[in-house]
Formats: C-alpha cells, sequence, structure tokens
C-alpha cells in the first residue's frame, strides 16, 4: 500500500473474496506465465514526500531560470509576468482535476470558460470561429496545413522562411504523412522575398504560411503575403504572436484564413517549453474543418443557458478514419491562463503593454546596434523581438559572448545565438523584450554585451560559469 | 460481507413530500426536483460583465523616450480587442464562481473508463512549480539547464524500463500526437527499406484516436474484428495481415479492459509480414512492472502521463504522450534526443541534446515537450518506485474486479450485465441492452441520474461493439467504500427506474445546469459571444 493507495489487508481479504479469487496474482491469469516480469522493475525504491521534494528542488538549482538572471530569450516563448491570479485559480482543484468535459451538466466551469476563450482569440485575431486549443504553436501551424490539405487537396505548402524554424520542421514532419511538400521562399531584408513569394504560389499551392512577427522579429506584409495565396485559391495561414496582435492588424482583416500561434506569452509559464497551448482561429468556411474541441452555447430542459461540446462530428470518437484531426486531449488549463490573462490584461491593457513593449524594443535595438561592431541584421518594424550581428567569429564566438554576459556582475542572458537553428545566420543574436525588461535591464544587457565582446577581441580567458564547462 | 441496506426506504418514511428514492454518497436524499443555488444563478459570460476602465492589469510606465512612426500606419491595429474590462476582484469571483459549476476529481469518484482518473498528488503541483523548472526558457543554454535534462533523462529510462524498450523520446504532447510519432516512425522505417505500405490495421474496439491517426499519417484503415471472448479475431487477423500491412495499433489490456491472451500469436502474426505493432498505452495502468509491452512483442508504446502516471487532466488538458520504441525504430526517432555524456576521470556526467539525426522524422512540436508534465511523472514515479508502481496496477485491477463483483448482485447484473464474463483488467464493459428493454431506460439515463448521487459516471456508449455500454475504470486511488457506495447508487437508480423510468429520464435535477440541447447548439453554432460589450460605444 503507498500513500496513495488504501486497501489494507483487510480490504483485500473481503474484496478477494467478494470476486471469488483467493489472491491478486490470481486476477492476471489471463496474462501468459512467459509475458510476466516476474522480477522487480529495475527502479529505486520509492520514497517519503518531502525526500522527493528535496530531489527534485537539487534538480530545479541546476537550472538558471529567468528569476536568476535577466534573460532577453525569446524565438517562441517568452518571458512575460504572470499573474498571481493565475497561478490560484489554475490550482483550483474544479478546474486542475476533471477530464474533459464529457458530461455537460457538471462541466459548465470548463465549457464557459472554452466559449469565453473562443470568443477572445477571434477577437484578437478578426476570426470568427475559434477552437478550444491545440497543443502548441508548430504543431499548430501543422495542423493548418492539414486543415489545408483536407480543404482543397492539393499537394503544396508554400512557407516563408520566417517561419519559426520548428514550425518549419514540424509542418515537414507532419505534411510527409498526409502527403504534402514543403516549399521555404527566403526572405529579403529581413522579410518574406515578396516577388519570389508570388513566383513560389500557383494553383496546386494548397496552403500559405507565414509569420507575423516573423522570427527575426520583422513585422510582415501581411496583407500583400495573404493576397497572392487567395487569389491563388489557396488557404492563407498566419502564424501570430497574441501580444503583438495588442498593436497589429487583426489578420481577419487582411485576408488570411486560418490564424494559429503559441499560446504561452498570454499567462502561461516557461516550464521549459511546455504545456503551453497553441491558438487555432479561422474564417466561416473552415468551421467544420477545424481540429480539436469546440464549445457551443445551448439551453437546458428548463430553459437555463448552458454550454456544450459541438460539432462533435468532425471530432476522432465520432468520426473515427474521417475525422478531421487526431486531437483528443489539448490544453484545456493553459488555454484557460490564457483566457485569465486576456481579461486581466483587458481591452486597454493588452493596446498598452503591445505599445510599450514597440517603445523599449526600440530603445534596445537603438543601444544594442550603437555597441562597436555590432549591427542590426534587417531595418523592418519589429514590436518585441530583433536581430542584430555581433563582430565575432561564428556560433562559437556568439557562445562565448553569451558565457562571459552570464558571468557578468549583472548576469544577463542575451538571448538566442541565432547560429543554433539557421546556420546562416552564425554570428545573429535574437534578443526579446517583455514587460518585465525595463530600460535599466537593457542598459545592463548594453554594457554586459559590451564588456563581454571586448574581452572577446582581446582574447580574454573565457569564463566558467555555473554548469557551463570552460 | 454485509449487504448495505438499500437508502431508499429510509428516505421514504424520513420526509415523503421529498420523494426521494435514494440518497447521495454524504447520505443527503437525491432530489428528484430541481431548484439549487447554483441553478438560479444567471449565467453571464466575462464578456457581459464589467464597465469601461476597469482593469487587472497596471503597464508599467513608459521608461525610453517616446518615439513616434514604430510602427507603419498600415500595420497598426485600429480598434482594440473587445476584450473583457473588469478589476481583479470581479476577475477572481468570475471564475471562482465557474469553477462551483464544474465536477472534480478532487471532490468525487471519476470512474471515467480509458481515463485513468485517480488522484492528482499535490506534491507535484509544488515541484513543478519551483522556479528553476517552472520559470526556465526552453532554449536555455543546455549547460545551464542540466537539472532539466538530467531529469528528462532518468523518464527517459524509468519509461524504458516499464515499457521493455530501450528508446524513449519524451516530445509527442499527448495520447494522440504519439499516435502519430509511432504510425509516421512506422513510415519512415519502411521506406527507409524501400519497402511501399499502404495500410494500418486497428481493431474494432480501438480508440478513435487510431483510425484518425492513420488517416493523418497517409495510411489506409483496416478494421480488424473481435472474438467472442473479447480478444482479437486471429483469423481475421491472418486473412488481412499481408505485406500491404504497416503496422497493427492495438491496446493491451484493449477496450473492454481485457488482456489480449493470444498477444504473442498476434505479435508473430503481425511480424511476419513485416509490419510493426503499435502499443496504445491509455490502459498501461492495468501492468505496471507486471507485464512489458515490450515483451509483448511491441515495437513502438506511447505513454499517457496523464492517465497512469497522474498528470492532473485540467478539464481536457495538458497532457504528455512519451513513446519509446525498439532499436529497428530508434535511427528514426525525433529530433533531438538527450545524451548523457560520462564525465572524465569519475567527474559528473553531462546532458546535452543531440540534433544530429540524419534519418529521424523531424520535429512533432517546438522545444523539448511539456516539461511541466515530466516533472509531475518524474515526481510521481520517485514517490512510488519500482513497488508502488506495481501496487498501484495490482490495486487498480483488484479494485476494477472488487466493483465488477459488487455490480454482478442480483438487482444489477440481470440489467447491466458485464459485456464478457471474464475477469477484466483495470476497467471494464457493462451493457445497459437489458436496462433498456426490461426498465425502459438507456444507459444515458443512468448516467445523469448518477451525476444527483455525486459521482462522475463512467465512460458511455464506448467501446462501439458494446450495446448501450458504460466502461467503467475505478483506478486504484479509490477506498472500497467508494466503490461500495457507487454499486449502492447503481442499484438505488435501477430500482428507482423499475417504479418511475421517468425520474431517470429526466435526470439530472441537482446539477448547475440539466440536459441541455446538443441537436440544437450543432445545427445553429453559436461558438462565441457575437456581440462583446462594446465599451467605445456606452
Amino acid at each position: 500500500m503507498s500513500r496513495y493507495t488504501a486497501v489494507t489487508d483487510a480490504d483485500r481479504q473481503h474484496m478477494l473474496a467478494a470476486i471469488g479469487v483467493s489472491s491478486v496474482e490470481d486476477l492476471f491469469a489471463d496474462i501468459p506465465r512467459g509475458l510476466r516480469l516476474g522480477r522487480a522493475l529495475d527502479l529505486p525504491p520509492g520514497r517519503p514526500e518531502q525526500d522527493v521534494y528535496a530531489h527534485l528542488r537539487e534538480l530545479a538549482e541546476r537550472n538558471v531560470g529567468t528569476e536568476q538572471e535577466i534573460t532577453f530569450l525569446g524565438a517562441g516563448m517568452y518571458d512575460h509576468y504572470v499573474p498571481a491570479v493565475i497561478d490560484m485559480l489554475l490550482e483550483r482543484s474544479e478546474f486542475l482535476t476533471p477530464y474533459t468535459p464529457y458530461q455537460p451538466e457538471v462541466s459548465q466551469g470548463t465549457l464557459q470558460v472554452m466559449f469565453e476563450y473562443q470568443t477572445a482569440i477571434c477577437e484578437l485575431t478578426g476570426l470568427p470561429v475559434s477552437n478550444a486549443s491545440v497543443y502548441e504553436g508548430p504543431s499548430a501551424v501543422a495542423s493548418a496545413g492539414y486543415l489545408a490539405r483536407l480543404a482543397n487537396r492539393r499537394a503544396r505548402i508554400v512557407a516563408s522562411a520566417g517561419v519559426h524554424p520548428h514550425s518549419l520542421q514540424t509542418l515537414r514532419t507532419y505534411a510527409r504523412g498526409f502527403g504534402a511538400e514543403v516549399i521555404e521562399v527566403p526572405l529579403q531584408g529581413g522579410v518574406t522575398d515578396a516577388r519570389r513569394w508570388s513566383e513560389a504560389i500557383d494553383d496546386d499551392s494548397s496552403a500559405v504560411v507565414f509569420q507575423q512577427p516573423n522570427f527575426l522579429g520583422a513585422v510582415e506584409d501581411a496583407a500583400a503575403l495573404a493576397a497572392p495565396g487567395r487569389d491563388a485559391g489557396a488557404v492563407v495561414v498566419g502564424a501570430y504572436d497574441p501580444i503583438a496582435l495588442g498593436v497589429l492588424k487583426p489578420p481577419g482583416e487582411l485576408g488570411v484564413d486560418v490564424v494559429v500561434g503559441e499560446g504561452q506569452p498570454l499567462g502561461n509559464r516557461l516550464d521549459f517549453g511546455g504545456p503551453s497551448f497553441g491558438f487555432f482561429a479561422a474564417s466561416e468556411e473552415h468551421l467544420r474543418r477545424m481540429p480539436g474541441r469546440i464549445a457551443g452555447e445551448t439551453v437546458d430542459v428548463d430553459g437555463r443557458r448552458g454550454f456544450v461540446l459541438t460539432l462533435q462530428t468532425r471530432e476522432q470518437h465520432i468520426r473515427r478514419e474521417r475525422a478531421t484531426s487526431n486531437i483528443c486531449t489539448a490544453q484545456a488549463l493553459n488555454a484557460l491562463a490564457g483566457m485569465i490573462y486576456l481579461a486581466w490584461l483587458g481591452r486597454r491593457g493588452l493596446p498598452e503593454l503591445g505599445e510599450l513593449l514597440l517603445q523599449r524594443t526600440a530603445y534596445a535595438r537603438d543601444t544594442v546596434t550603437a555597441l562597436p561592431g555590432v549591427t542590426a541584421l534587417h531595418g523592418q518594424p519589429c514590436v518585441r523581438e530583433f536581430g542584430v550581428r555581433l563582430p565575432v567569429d561564428g556560433l562559437a564566438g556568439v557562445e562565448r559572448v553569451l558565457d562571459r554576459c552570464a558571468a557578468h556582475p549583472h548576469r544577463v542572458n542575451p538571448g538566442l545565438p541565432l547560429g543554433r537553428v539557421l546556420p546562416e545566420h552564425p554570428d545573429g543574436l535574437l534578443i526579446a523584450l517583455t514587460e518585465r525588461r525595463s530600460r535599466a535591464d537593457i542598459d545592463r544587457l548594453a554594457r554586459a554585451l559590451q564588456s563581454a565582446l571586448a574581452d572577446e577581441q582581446a582574447g580574454e580567458p573565457h569564463p566558467t560559469t555555473a554548469g557551463v564547462p570552460a | 460481507m454485509t449487504t448495505p441496506r438499500p437508502a431508499s426506504d429510509d428516505a421514504l418514511h424520513a420526509d415523503p413530500g421529498v420523494e426521494a428514492h435514494a440518497r447521495s454518497p454524504a447520505g443527503e436524499p437525491v432530489p428528484r426536483q430541481p431548484g439549487t443555488p447554483l441553478q438560479r444563478e444567471p449565467v453571464r459570460t466575462i464578456f457581459e460583465k464589467g464597465a469601461p476602465g476597469r482593469r487587472g492589469f497596471t503597464c508599467p510606465e513608459l521608461d525610453v523616450p517616446a518615439r513616434e512612426g514604430l510602427l507603419p500606419d498600415a500595420f497598426r491595429r485600429e480598434r482594440p480587442a473587445r476584450l473583457p474590462e473588469v478589476s481583479e476582484p470581479e476577475l477572481v469571483r468570475h471564475y471562482v464562481r465557474l469553477s462551483r459549476r464544474n465536477f472534480d476529481l478532487d471532490s468525487g469518484f471519476y470512474p471515467l473508463g480509458s481515463c485513468t482518473m485517480k488522484h492528482n498528488p499535490r506534491l507535484h503541483e509544488r515541484v513543478a512549480a519551483l522556479p528553476g523548472h517552472a520559470r526556465l526558457h526552453p532554449l536555455q543554454h543546455p549547460g545551464r539547464a542540466q537539472g532539466a535534462l538530467e531529469l528528462m533523462w532518468r523518464l527517459e529510462r524509468a519509461l524504458a524500463e516499464i515499457a521493455g524498450l530501450p528508446h524513449v523520446s519524451l516530445q509527442p504532447s499527448a495520447g494522440s500526437h504519439g499516435e502519430l510519432a509511432g504510425v509516421l516512425l512506422t513510415r519512415a522505417y519502411h521506406e527507409d527499406r524501400r519497402d511501399r505500405r499502404l495500410k494500418v490495421l486497428t481493431p474494432d474496439t480501438a480508440h478513435g484516436t487510431n483510425p484518425a491517426t492513420v488517416t493523418m499519417a497517409g495510411y489506409e484503415v483496416v478494421k480488424v474484428g473481435t472474438a467472442p471472448d473479447g480478444g482479437v479475431d486471429l483469423d481475421d487477423l491472418r486473412a488481412k495481415a499481408d505485406p500491404e500491412v504497416a503496422c497493427l495499433m492495438l491496446t493491451n489490456p484493449n477496450t473492454l479492459g481485457l488482456f489480449d491472451r493470444n498477444i504473442e500469436q498476434i505479435a508473430s502474426i503481425v511480424h511476419d509480414v513485416g509490419a510493426t505493432l503499435y502499443y496504445d498505452g491509455a490502459n498501461l495502468n492495468a501492468v505496471m512492472g507486471i507485464s512489458r509491452p515490450g515483451d509483448m512483442g511491441f515495437d513502438i508504446v506511447h505513454f499517457n502521463l496523464h492517465k497512469s502516471f497522474t498528470q492532473p487532466h485540467g478539464g481536457g488538458g495538458p497532457g504528455s504522450g512519451p513513446i519509446a520504441v525498439s532499436d529497428r525504430i530508434e535511427p528514426y526517432l525525433m529530433a533531438p534526443v538527450i545524451r548523457r555524456i560520462e564525465g572524465h576521470n569519475g567527474g559528473e556526467p553531462r546532458f546535452e541534446l543531440d540534433h544530429e539525426r540524419p534519418k529521424s522524422i523531424g520535429r512533432l512540436r517546438g522545444f523539448q515537450g511539456n516539461y511541466g508534465c515530466f516533472v509531475r511523472a518524474y515526481a510521481y514515479i520517485c514517490s512510488l518506485g519500482s513497488d508502488g508502481l506495481r501496487d498501484a496496477s495490482e490495486t487498480a485491477v483488484l479494485n476494477a474486479n472488487y466493483l465488477l463483483a459488487r455490480l454482478r448482485r442480483e438487482g444489477v447484473a440481470e440489467f447491466l450485465p458485464a459485456a464478457y464474463d471474464r475477469l477484466c483488467m483495470h476497467e471494464f464493459a457493462l451493457s445497459g441492452a437489458p436496462m433498456k428493454r426490461e426498465l425502459g431506460i438507456r444507459t444515458l439515463d443512468l448516467a445523469k441520474r448518477l451525476l444527483d448521487h455525486g459521482f462522475h459516471p463512467p465512460t458511455v456508449y464506448f467501446p462501439l461493439l458494446v450495446e448501450e455500454a458504460l466502461l467503467v475504470e475505478p483506478t486504484e486511488t479509490e477506498t472500497r467504500e467508494t466503490l461500495d457506495a457507487f454499486a449502492d447508487a447503481i442499484a438505488a437508480i435501477l430500482r428507482e427506474a423499475a417504479q418511475d423510468p421517468d425520474v431517470a429520464r429526466q435526470a439530472p435535477y441537482t446539477t448547475p445546469v440539466r440536459r441541455l440541447d446538443e441537436a440544437a447548439a450543432a445545427k445553429r453554432p453559436v461558438i462565441r459571444q457575437r456581440e462583446p460589450r462594446d465599451s467605445e460605444s456606452t
């Protein structure tokens, strides 16, 4: 008996007698003898709660989290402040521990949250249809590709190189299964090359996919990217940063058919990459091709307003091999955090946050590119993230600069070395802002970078920071 | 052994005006009329509350020189999204009140078949919230995320041992995502051998995710029948297993809660035609430490960390669906994988992310997977250890068989017989067909009346093979007292239906809302608030 079970010896005897067998082993008689393990699993023995806590804490302490350094890491997930009300509400048993709302009479809390969330995502994107969440950002992009394939049966997906590399890789993985080819259109001056984009799109294009702002932080001309896709009859897919939608035109007004994205910036913690949620909104014509759960409003037998899972004939448990997706468990709790966050920010707060990021990003860009030898990767408008080139020798040089910044008294993490994911930018650095990074933090970043670059150029010995081998 | 006295007699005598035929687990009479405080509460969304100017968020002040023209006007949003305008107290009250309209595992029995609703230890929430885990950026330099990578590596090793397969990827986000990984791995395996395959076999008892996954991965679904004992029909399997078959997807114990005694023959039939054998891990909770999918002959296994390893389900996620694979599948595993590098001269080992995998199917999502779920699952495995995991499965199977035995008594069994007259594993299927015929209530009615008794109903109308099916999975964390109370409630509902079937047909009465018009919702979908309160015009 572990601390999570409650069958005493007396219970067991009583229960075995009721069943009519003499031992627990008898219950496993259907498992052929040769397939029974016949030994203990090769795992350590169970431990008291306090020991497990200590072990997990020890592991946590060997990570450098965003409480311990001033981080400018972004590239898909961002260190926004998560308000305390989110922690408190997500810990409520009534939200934390139910299953998917299969019995609507006792799931009105979850179902109404889904309905509210769908409303918020529709308002953000300017599209009329949203589901209740998918796994996360990159697989949402891939799922949009699958929706397009179901919509028009065409075999090619045109994707901008400005789409997050993880999204492009995920799209390719999925597309290999559902039988489509992914064609990548390069960037020009930091944004999707408009001429090559138009040339790549033809009447065999199933979907055209861009990201806003793109992976290098640049704001794309979404209307101009959408137009050739629409003209060719392809499904236009935009992968959006939801925070940027506080200041950017709603894509639904620009001819984008499907808007997806990573929901983490909306009130979800970083969690080393998950769980978060993906959002998925679309135009009316794709309603019955949507993946995932959708909540709808209705009334009960007494005329009371209520909510149910609806349009379930799209889903795997009803439609099976003809379902629009295989998704079952998605990210309800994380989408709840997203909804609470949007309500907490509110109608005025989201644009205020976007405006603050625009201004601080501009300041950071000016400050960092004023450092000797540091140049902007592009001159396009940016909302909250931008790329620079460092005057160092390739990716190894950038990594050394990062180690030096980590060892600097300010403990700064300047961002993502682009060479780790994009070999064409070996000396690139992607710097992201949130409202948690003040002007003082940006100035600390500049000082740490300046000092690190000077040491790097002077050939100073490489520092050994916590956990990093010299 | 004592038989609990039927509560209904007592209730009738106590207060004939209430017309209660039974009592809830708390001993209260179970009403037959609506009218609870929650039912009287008006239903308003957050978009229908608040007032212009209210807010929860205070924006930090602009501490840099303000600049104009940072964003071309053509790109700028003209009107703000019509989000709510509420103060923090309003926000808290709204969502706390909404939460009260949910049934949850912490407050009641949740025997939802195939979902493994076992207790969620709160230790897991505490450790997952430690800043070193919760506030760790996924692109942090691996040298500054060694604790996280070591945790993932240790979880991988534990899952490999439990599955009996050597290689693990933690990347998939849920069971269905793990299935997609598995079928795409199968495709990559065959294509690498220049072996063109077209079909994937799934039993007719399979979870809906199996056939849906097969289609997404570009294969044709071929159904395999079920034999009279509830296992795979071997003759049908032999007839359909040909060199065009890429894979057989199987759940064992299957979705009827039965262990397929012919699993070794099934494995050899599938392997003889060069196909892979895929294990849907939804039912792993029956066999942890007792029997391993790898030893049964499976090539690919997915785990549901939100089932067997007690990640809280959150009302529909998050989940996590790691996979374990055999040596022949390993080259195609998703990138990146975690490598443990031994330290020099007895130094500490290092952990790295290895992206160099030329034959890999690539990525299935961003970053490393649902790490927050890994922390919880790993804490669970540490708490239970090898003996505890085995005990969990043994107790899950004991509880299920005990509950089944309780429901085999007179007064229940003639209306709700077990679909298969065998011992079950961690769950069992009942058929409500005789109940429908004899008492005039359907499985749906029974489920709805259970809500008035304070129980979450079992899974209903699945597996599809069983007429008027109920799939009951009590899990190991429930007490005998709870199982007894649940069996008593079922018996009481059946007795009540024998007197007046309308009581169940009109149920529930005590829930925040009563039966909802799902047909109307689907016919004229209202899936968002059409007109959020527009403060600009008020």
